[in-house]
């Protein structure tokens, strides 16, 4: 079931939360809704659940319309942050529960909801704990038991509130893979609110970028970290180093250096900012090579196998980072204060416009 | 082996707030009532039987528990209903009704009860009307419910109300998700999680208007097998320096009210059970 969004708007007071969204969510795909905290992607994935109200815009299932149809008869799954278990009901009578509030003529005998129930409790690889209470599971089991409930109605889409924001990093790192494999076999229309960039790139099959309620990109996520359509992009899905650079005839100049760009050549010339991720500034032992920066090494991190630096170019103000493995900087032999050369392997220069004159 | 009252822990304090827990709850509470149970183990068991049986006697437990029950109930509902509207709606005047609750508290029992006979009085702004639907309240068992339901209204708000505002919107959000309506998760996920403080509400008014007196005699109108509360009796007695049989009735009012709550306690710990780990 695909889900189109169309022209979405939604105020609180003065805060726009959402405003005017248009998406295609393809059917059967995982989709990463990802942004800071403030851009609008929880309250536009409970618009879609029908938990808010949009002030203006539609919301359609497989071309439906869905905006006006009661959050109890949309036909989502929804899962929380929080998990949002019933404490007072087994494992079981959870997973249960969407089956046993319907309407009696629907409602499933009890031996059809028992086998419905523990076939998807084994889904979740916890059929074994379908007679404790939510206290007594951790929070990882917790939050499968919230997806074996959600599942349990059988629904049309199912949606994610930042589903793992609230467990530990291992944790988090398993279920999310252990989510994909789920997707990979039942291939329902899912939402995810994230915002961790490494798990939208790591689970999701199509990213949207979101900002201040709009959408800056939306792509999948090779496309969206490959190919950032803007600054904000750029940064939010790594870090980042940037570097002044004069932009003339398609190229940007950093000092002797040269970068392609993609701004057309009889584009007037103009101040631009360099983006360079930390593992794409290559670090060079002397400075023969076309281009070498010449820099300080202000400070070595190594985490696990990676070498993560902090350098200082020589004229330049802002301290750059720099990562390369760790073998490689034993080879070249440096440490806090050596001398260097840099050079930026790739980049992505955009026009600065105005404000940050240099 | 010794027995190990204490287990090893960082917050320090144990033995001085236990001790002192125990010299407090000995000095306002046990050494009063351990007098009075003294007092009454004085009598003969034959006297003893003959105080607590009386026929007016009993006739004034019946109403006691009968209208204490009641009272309690009616409490339990609306009570529930008050504390709800206090925490899920904003209107004007919240503040002022939230400050209004605790009033019960706050007032001479014996002012409540001349207000309200006052206003419950066949010639009262109440009572004359209700006269004419021909419900009396005034001097009738019904006077005395209303005065107990009067006194006992802040207990069940005020247990219920902090439960409500800590539960989670998430829960609901949930359960109307999964198709469950309005009905549905009041009884199966807001009941159930209001349960425990619900009870212990209950039991707060029920003890209360069991051992009220100052509001319910001035509105029961005190006529013997009719509209007589123990308490009552109780005092009676006491003025007729028949202290022995004030105390054996008190006997009678203090096992019977610890029983009931008691009871009320085990099934409040039933229902949180599933809130301990």
């Amino acid at each position: 079931m695909s889900i189109e969004i169309e022209h979405i708007n939604k105020r609180y007071g003065h805060f726009t939360a959402v405003d005017d969204v248009s998406l295609s969510l393809p059917e059967g795909q995982l989709t990463a809704l990802l942004g800071p905290s403030g851009s609008g992607k929880t309250t536009l994935l409970r618009i879609i659940a029908g938990l808010e109200f949009p002030d203006s815009g539609r919301i359609r299932f497989h071309g439906e319309d869905a905006t006006d149809v009661h959050v109890s008869r949309r036909g989502v799954g929804f899962v929380f942050q929080h998990y949002a278990l019933f404490k007072h009901m087994t494992v079981f009578d959870n997973v249960a529960y969407g089956l046993t509030v319907k309407p009696r003529r629907l409602r499933p005998g009890k031996a059809e909801i028992r086998t419905r129930v523990m076939r998807l409790l084994e889904l979740v690889q916890l059929d074994w704990t379908a007679n404790r209470l939510p206290s007594q599971l951790s929070g990882g089991q917790r939050q499968r038991i919230a997806l074996a409930r959600a599942l349990a109605v059988e629904p049309k889409v199912l949606l994610l509130d930042e589903p793992f924001g609230a467990l530990d990093a291992k944790v988090r790192a398993e279920l999310r893979r252990w989510l994909r494999r789920l997707h990979d076999e039942i291939h329902l229309t899912s939402v995810f609110v994230t915002h961790d960039q490494e798990e939208a790139l790591e689970v999701s099959d199509r990213i949207v970028v979101m900002n201040q309620g709009r959408v800056e990109q939306e792509g999948t996520p090779e496309e969206v970290y490959d190919h950032p359509a803007n600054p904000f992009v750029f940064s939010f899905l790594g870090q980042v180093n940037l570097f002044h650079a004069r932009v003339q005839d398609g190229q940007a100049r950093i000092g002797d250096l040269a970068l392609p760009t993609s701004t057309p050549e009889d584009q007037p010339q103009g101040h631009g900012l360099a983006y360079v991720r930390p593992h794409d500034i290559e670090i060079l032992p002397d400075g023969s090579a076309q281009g070498a920066l010449a820099a300080v090494i202000e400070g070595i991190t190594v985490v696990g196998p990676t070498a993560r630096l902090e350098l200082k170019v020589a004229g330049g103000k802002d301290l750059i980072h720099a990562e390369l493995p760790k073998s490689r900087l034993r080879s070249l032999g440096l440490s806090r204060g050596s001398d260097t050369w840099v050079r930026p392997l790739n980049s992505r220069v955009f026009m600065d416009n105005g404000a940050r004159a240099s | 082996m010794t027995l190990a009252l204490r287990q090893p822990s960082v917050i320090p304090g144990f033995g001085i707030t236990l001790g002192f827990t125990l010299f407090y709850l000995g000095l306002i509470l046990l050494i009063p009532i351990g007098a009075f149970l003294l007092y009454t183990a004085q009598m003969s068991w034959a006297d003893f039987w003959q105080a607590v049986s009386h026929r007016q006697v009993v006739a004034s437990y019946k109403l006691s528990f009968g209208a204490s029950l009641i009272a309690a109930l009616l409490n339990l509902v609306f009570g529930a209903i008050v504390a709800w509207v206090l925490v899920r709606y904003r209107f004007f005047g919240k503040r002022v009704i939230d400050a209004l609750v605790d009033l019960p508290f706050a007032m001479p029992t014996a002012v409540a009860g001349i207000a309200l006979v006052t206003l419950y009085a066949s010639t009262g702004w109440v009572g004359q009307y209700l006269e004419i639907l021909g419900l009396r309240v005034a001097y009738t068992q019904l006077g005395v419910v209303v005065a107990l339901t009067y006194i006992g209204l802040p207990f069940v708000v005020r247990t219920v109300q902090p439960v409500l505002e800590d539960l989670d919107r998430e829960l609901e959000e949930a359960s109307a998700i999964l198709g469950a309506n309005r009905l549905t998760t009041l009884r199966r996920v807001i009941l159930p999680a209001l349960l425990p403080a619900l009870l212990t509400g209950f039991a707060l008014a029920f003890a209360r208007a069991l051992g009220e007196y100052g509001s319910v005699i001035f509105i029961a109108g005190n006529l013997p097998f009719r509209t007589e509360i123990t308490p009552l009796l109780i005092v009676a007695k006491a003025e007729q320096y028949d202290y022995p049989g004030a105390a054996a009735i008190g006997t009678v009012m203090l096992l019977a009210a610890f029983v009931l709550l008691l009871l009320i306690n085990a099934l409040q710990w039933w229902t949180a059970r599933y809130t301990r780990r």
